[in-house]
């Protein structure tokens, strides 16, 4: 069996070490601390690798299996790197009546990659995401920060090239 | 009390008792699948679901508890509907081999099946696709059989304290693994084997060395001697109908015989070998200052745990090599030069209640001959299948004995058996020593018997006192070390065991379904065959044993002489792995 | 803000807030603008940030610093029209704005004070008259009670929250009412719980008080995951002081110290609002210890979901709060009993919570006045899908499917025909065109095989497939099944799989079968309520729109040309030019033809993505 490690080599600074180390003191006494300790810690890294996860599961004196079975089951949680753009189509209800299903699809077909994955220059990762409350504009993606809505087919396009 | 209505018919049954429990005590069996009673009360596979009168949905029995006036249904076509379907939902996701599988026989799940005469390929439909793992030493896991009843992860988690293996991912797509998807090896599993004895299905199943063994009984060129732990003729009937808690010492001895061993010889023996270096290195502490409280060695599953968990203990651990070392350190030098034979032309079998024996044999500093101590380990299911596969008609056997002089054995080496055991007879040996030798200081120590978790008792011999705990399963263990580390309690001697209430309840061990576990306690009713074995004993301290005599006289001189150290000794190493 | 401590300093703070507040109320011209611009999330999103920005800078440009207020409220409602803008005192209404209508606006309306017609909300003009957004189609059949602050006050500062009587239901309750009479006019009012199952929310505060415990909890459930509902986010984005005096009321109550607020991640401005609120609140003595020297303490702490739907379910919530998978419990025990770490606990939503100071203030005879029988009140809507305006909306109680959808949301664009609106999301049903008239409340959906669920409500027209529908949510709650139990981890998927095959066309009558027995299976076996209610996407489907199912089983055909795998693309040889459009724009090559003659589509080629038909400018092209 593979041990599942990331591609991309971890690189974590002992700045963000620190900072997480600061994190896990300051909630480690709290009830039920570790969903709000792994939200800081993907704040931090990006992404929760194997190192970050040994370390908060070793400060906090659990074992490291709790903090993965955590991990796992909440969508939000990645243990894979983002890419540089992170790219998400909602696939609510109102946006999948209005064709963000073929968009998805779309831009699956122009990355060369799936869902939940990273184009190998590290540039784009694509989700797709439940609604994020932009209804009226459906259907609607984003990256980054920046929403995109009334969207067709054709305007992922012109969406990717901005970013190239 | 509280009066409830099962099937239209009144029952009183005691106030807090679930469905389950209350079904039980009016002669109903509501079958179970994910439900162990005190560790795995999550009500998760809905095979035990019965109708509640004003309920909304079916409850899950498991759970659900009583209270006045309630009335409950156990058998309501609706019910019987729902568990058929949920039973075929659950074979839509699993491997059904059922012709060749480990468990066939044995299965929670295929007996269920057959009770409720389903339609096994009804919701045909996709598999997610699972590697197994056989990285470990002592087990297997292949998920496709794994039914997500979640009771090895309570096993682990909860008994153990452990947690290394646990439910990933959601939905559809959960498994139960490791972090990362890493290998059991790669984790700081102890190999206890408690996850294998509560799969109800063979998704989790030890690794068979018989093969190897009938290899080895087949080739004319070696010796091949045998050694049953003390706990294995306190299950081995189970898996021939006896009920739990019947000593078949007699027909176990009989049926290596005929399985072909030259020597049929016991792990007693060497369990009487163990306090003979054991209860004088603890002397030897007491009187010379050495580190304690000192801890025993006994159990592999409980030392891996120390190297892994606590190795900051690894100073207190007795350097006593286990029973089954010992054995095997005995027979590849005493033993094989004796008859005159080559280490590697004896080859040294055991057969344990124990997986991380399997473990324990291969690890460093336990090839006393440059050759490993033991050669073939194999649990107390893996003989009973033997004893099947060649046809021994094992309930119509004699009662025999064991060979000499590696089967004699005293009421003390048997008792190694149960949590407490190892403390006990290291104490009969050390009360006797400490009290100038005297043959009336006491045999029975029984604050240190049960299966509790954690016992504790203070002896005082003259002006000596002496301070002892008990543990077993490890969260019990955890939660004595961390009293020790602590400071917040104060010990000389703890006996620690891996498995709850010790070897008779070891991972190697006949598997007894949950619908037994949940209202038996089988820890105490198999801990009651070794101590009757001990009570009918003439000899009941180690040091009697004349046959343990004769091997200090003939090899090792003292008890913790050089040579003594030499083969019987051991040592320890902290372990950095996952945890 | 200093620490208020007595009525009379929560008066005075009141009294100067509502100088400023009052503008947007009455309407009394005091030379001051008020200019609202929504931030919520769906204007958010189309650049009302920028748009304030804009405004901030223009209007100090032309020097009216003094006489322009500048306000970042919640959701509107209107989000169809975003970015959308309210100048007050005329209430006129500027909707879909954009960065360069802002000078003229700034110049004209605020300055000179004539608003400029041209970026106003259509509806709003009629010749000369402006009139204000209250008497426009989609406000007028509303009436807002959890929503009465959404939009008009600065949700960021909790003055204006306190000018409009907040943390005065508080300090009646803290210094005026036994627990038992909080208890009592909550039961009186008929309030029952908005987040979908509608519990009585005075019986769940009820059971929570009889618990003896020293250490109580009360949570608040923001983890909104129905796929097309806004309601919680609107109102913690719009009003979070509304959540936090309920939960402390509600503290109080049922004798707690501690609160926490469970709110999706995914709902970052809400979150931030939070953050500010209750920092505000802590300030101001509205939350902590000794609250208006009662000695009553409340605390409250905020809990990010993590991008679980199934946490929605109360002990799944309380299983994440704990630090775990966010698995459900069997019940019993109830969280009354026994719920967050143990301990007896409450968890109503965010739109539970935000009627409750009204109730105290107004009186439960208030609130049950409004509503049916047994819904009192009103209840927010989330209106998306085929419809004119995708918004908030909030009506009595009673209200007809009809009023809200026709004369609400303005009906369905592009002149199509209504075929089914879904309320309640995963776990809610379709409702077909025969119950349009059928009043909304809680027992009537449930009559119909819907239900209220949290107020998502889809509109679906003609284009959509029912088994389509079906087979999305069940994708969903597979999606989202946390996998525990048997039912929802294996069932819901052999549905989702037989659900494909029907789509596909492969499916037989026997396995239509199936399918309908497996959802009253689960609907009986599965753990929690996520679980249970599973199967009624695809139950009310098959209830009203049976035919459907039975013409991709038996005829292979889906009427409304939704599952691929059942069309067929043909062009009509009468109607084709022989342009060869159509070919070129093909990207599997499968149109064939010569010049100015009929084109033919190879069918074993054509991956059906529509490409042609979208492209004929003679409309030759057709799918069946």
């Amino acid at each position: 069996m593979a041990f599942k490690k990331s591609a991309v080599p971890f690189a974590g600074t002992p700045e963000q070490e620190k900072k997480l180390r600061a994190v896990i003191e300051e909630h480690k006494s709290d009830p039920g601390a570790l969903m709000p300790i792994l939200q800081k810690a993907q704040d931090i890294y990006g992404y929760l690798p194997i190192e970050v996860q040994t370390m908060i599961a070793d400060a906090m004196e659990i074992p490291l299996e709790k903090v993965y079975g955590v991990v796992t089951f909440y969508a939000q949680f990645s243990i894979n790197p983002k890419g540089k753009y992170k790219i998400s189509v909602c696939l609510g209800t109102a946006c999948y009546v209005k064709g963000s299903g073929d968009i998805y699809n779309k831009l699956q077909e122009k990355l060369g990659i799936g869902g939940g994955e990273i184009t190998s220059d590290g540039k784009f990762s694509l989700d797709a995401c439940r609604c994020i409350g932009a209804c009226g504009l459906a259907p609607v993606l984003t990256v980054n920060e920046d929403v995109y809505g009334r969207l067709t087919v054709d305007d992922v396009d012109k969406i990717l090239e901005k970013y190239n | 009390m509280v009066n409830i209505k099962i099937n239209g018919v009144d029952y009183s049954v005691p106030d807090g008792s679930t469905i389950l429990e209350a079904a039980r005590i009016a002669g109903i069996k509501i079958p179970t699948l994910c439900y162990l009673k005190d560790i795995n009360a999550i009500g998760a596979c809905r095979i035990c679901v019965v109708e509640v009168k004003g309920a909304r949905t079916l409850v899950a029995a498991c759970v659900y508890p009583v209270n006045e006036g309630i009335e409950i249904f156990t058998n309501t076509p609706k019910v019987i509907e729902s568990r058929k379907t949920t039973l075929e939902l659950i074979v839509s996701n699993h491997k059904k081999e059922c012709l060749s599988c480990r468990r066939s026989g044995n299965c929670e799940l295929q007996a269920l099946c057959k009770e409720y005469g389903i339609d096994e390929n009804k919701f045909a439909g996709a598999n997610p696709e699972v590697e197994i793992d056989d990285s470990a030493a002592h087990m297997i896991r292949d998920n496709s059989k794994c039914i997500l009843c979640r009771r090895c992860v309570a096993a682990c988690g909860v008994t153990q304290g452990i947690g290394v293996i646990g439910a990933n991912e959601r939905g559809f797509a959960t498994q139960i693994a490791s972090p990362f998807d890493m290998t059991l090896a790669e984790t700081a599993c102890v190999s206890c084997g408690q996850c294998i004895i509560a799969c109800p299905t063979g998704a989790l199943t030890e690794k068979d060395d018989t093969d190897k063994l009938l290899e080895a009984i087949a080739d004319p060129t070696k010796t091949v001697v045998v050694q049953p732990a003390p706990a294995v003729r306190a299950s081995l009937g189970e898996a021939f109908g006896y009920p739990i808690g019947t000593n078949v010492e007699g027909k176990m001895y009989a049926a290596l015989r005929r399985l072909g061993f030259d020597k049929v010889f016991d792990t007693n023996f060497s369990a009487d070998l163990t306090i003979m270096e054991e209860a004088h290195e603890f002397l030897d502490r007491v009187q010379n200052g050495g580190v304690l409280p000192m801890i025993t060695s006994c159990s592999p599953g409980w030392v891996r745990y120390c190297e892994n968990y606590f190795p900051e203990f690894i100073p207190n651990l007795s350097t006593c090599k286990s029973p089954q070392q010992m054995f095997g350190a005995v027979v590849k030098t005493y033993y094989a030069e004796k008859i005159g034979k080559k280490p590697e032309d004896v080859i040294s079998v055991s057969v344990m209640p124990c997986t991380a024996k399997k473990f324990e044999k291969i690890r460093k500093d336990q090839s006393a001959a440059g050759v490993f101590d033991v050669d073939i380990t194999i649990t107390t299911r893996e003989l009973a299948r033997l004893i099947e596969k060649a046809g021994i008609m094992f309930c119509d056997l004699p009662d025999e004995k064991p060979d000499s002089p590696l089967g004699t054995y005293t009421g003390a080496g048997a008792i190694f058996g149960a949590t407490g055991g190892v403390m006990e007879a290291a104490l009969r040996t050390a009360v006797w020593k400490l009290s100038g030798e005297n043959n009336d200081a006491p045999i029975d120590f029984k604050e240190v018997r049960g299966v509790e978790g954690i016992k504790e008792a203070t002896y005082t011999v003259g002006d000596k006192t002496v301070k002892v705990a008990v543990a077993s399963g490890l969260a019990n263990a955890k939660a004595l070390l961390k009293k020790v580390k602590a400071g917040e309690a104060n010990y000389d001697f703890i006996e620690i065991m891996a498995c709850p209430g010790g070897c008779v309840n070891g991972g190697g061990q006949i598997i007894q379904p949950a619908s037994v576990r949940n209202f038996t306690d089988i820890r105490a009713e198999r801990a009651k065959v070794i101590y009757s074995i001990d009570a009918n004993c003439a000899l009941r301290r180690s040091h009697e044993n004349p046959d343990i005599q004769t091997l200090y006289k003939e090899y090792f001189g003292e008890p913790n002489s050089h040579k003594a150290h030499e083969v019987l000794h051991t040592s320890y190493k902290a372990a950095e792995l996952y945890r | 803000m200093n620490r208020i401590n007595t009525i009379d300093e929560l008066n005075a703070v009141k009294a100067k807030a509502a100088e400023v507040v009052n503008v947007r109320v009455d309407g009394k011209d005091n030379g001051v603008k008020d200019v609202l611009v929504c931030g919520g999330t769906g204007c958010t999103s189309s650049g009302s940030m920028k748009i304030i920005e804009k405004l901030e800078e223009e209007v100090k440009a032309q020097g009216l610093e003094n006489k322009v207020n500048i306000i970042k409220t919640g959701c509107f409602g209107l989000c169809a029209l975003g970015p959308i803008m309210i100048v007050y005192p005329e209430g006129t209404f500027y909707s879909k704005t954009e960065l360069d209508h802002i000078p003229e606006i700034v110049e004209s309306h605020l300055k000179n004070g004539v608003p400029v017609k041209k970026y106003l909300y259509e509806e709003t003009v009629d010749g000369d008259t402006i009139k204000s957004l209250n008497d426009t189609s989609f406000y007028a059949h509303q009436h807002r009670v959890a929503l009465r602050n959404c939009g008009l006050i600065s949700p960021e500062h909790i003055e204006e929250y306190i000018a409009r009587d907040g943390y005065q239901a508080l300090y009646k309750v803290l210094t005026s009412m036994s627990q038992d009479e909080v208890i009592d006019v909550m039961l009186k009012s008929g309030l029952r719980g908005r987040g979908g199952a509608g519990f009585p929310t005075g019986r769940k505060w009820q059971f929570a008080k009889a618990s003896v415990n020293e250490q109580k909890y009360v949570c608040c459930n923001a983890d909104e995951g129905d796929p097309g509902a806004f309601m919680d986010r609107s109102v913690l984005e719009g009003d979070p002081h509304s959540v936090i005096e309920a939960m402390a009321i509600a503290g109080y109550t049922i004798g707690a110290n501690q609160g926490y607020i469970y709110v999706r991640a995914e709902y970052p401005i809400a979150v931030e609002r939070l953050e500010i609120a209750i920092k505000q609140a802590e300030e101001a003595g509205m939350l902590g210890d000794n609250i208006f020297g009662t000695g009553f303490s409340f605390h409250l702490g905020l809990r990010l979901g993590a991008g679980a739907f199934v946490c929605g379910e109360e002990t799944a919530l309380m299983t994440s709060i704990e630090g775990n998978r966010g698995e459900p419990r069997c019940r019993p025990p109830f969280p009354a009993v026994k719920g967050l770490f143990g301990k007896p606990t409450i968890l109503n939503n965010v739109e539970t919570y935000a009627n409750v100071a009204q109730i105290i203030l107004n009186g439960p005879e208030w609130f049950a006045s409004m509503g049916t029988e047994k819904s009192k009140g009103t209840k927010v809507f989330a209106l998306g899908g085929k419809i004119h305006n995708t918004g908030l909306v909030e009506v009595p109680m009673g209200t007809t499917l009809r009023t809200v959808i026709e004369d609400i949301g303005g009906g369905i664009p592009n002149g199509k025909k209504f075929k089914a609106a879904q309320t309640g999301g995963p776990s809610g049903g379709c409702i077909p065109p025969e119950h349009l008239d059928i009043p909304i409340d809680y027992d009537n959906l449930i009559s119909i095989g819907s239900m209220m669920g949290s107020g998502g409500l889809i509109v679906m027209d003609e284009d959509n497939c029912m088994v389509d529908i079906a087979k999305f949510f069940l994708e969903f709650t597979v999606d989202e099944s946390c996998g525990k139990c048997t039912p929802c981890r294996i069932g819901t998927k052999r549905m989702y799989e037989i659900l494909t095959k029907i789509t596909e066309g492969k499916a037989t009558m026997e396995d239509l079968d199936k399918l309908e027995k497996l959802c009253y299976y689960i609907k009986d076996n599965a753990l929690c309520g996520l679980g249970q209610t599973a199967p009624n996407p695809v139950l009310s489907t098959l209830r009203y729109f049976r035919d459907e199912y039975i013409a991709h089983v038996k005829d292979k055909k889906c009427p409304a040309g939704i599952c691929k795998d059942l069309l067929a693309y043909k062009i009509d040889p009468e109607k084709c030019k022989g342009c060869s459009l159509c070919a070129k724009k093909c990207p599997v090559g499968a149109i064939s033809g010569e010049l100015k003659s009929p084109f033919t589509i190879d069918t074993n080629k054509c991956i059906k993505c529509g490409v042609c038909a979208s492209n004929c400018k003679f409309g030759a092209i057709s799918k069946s």
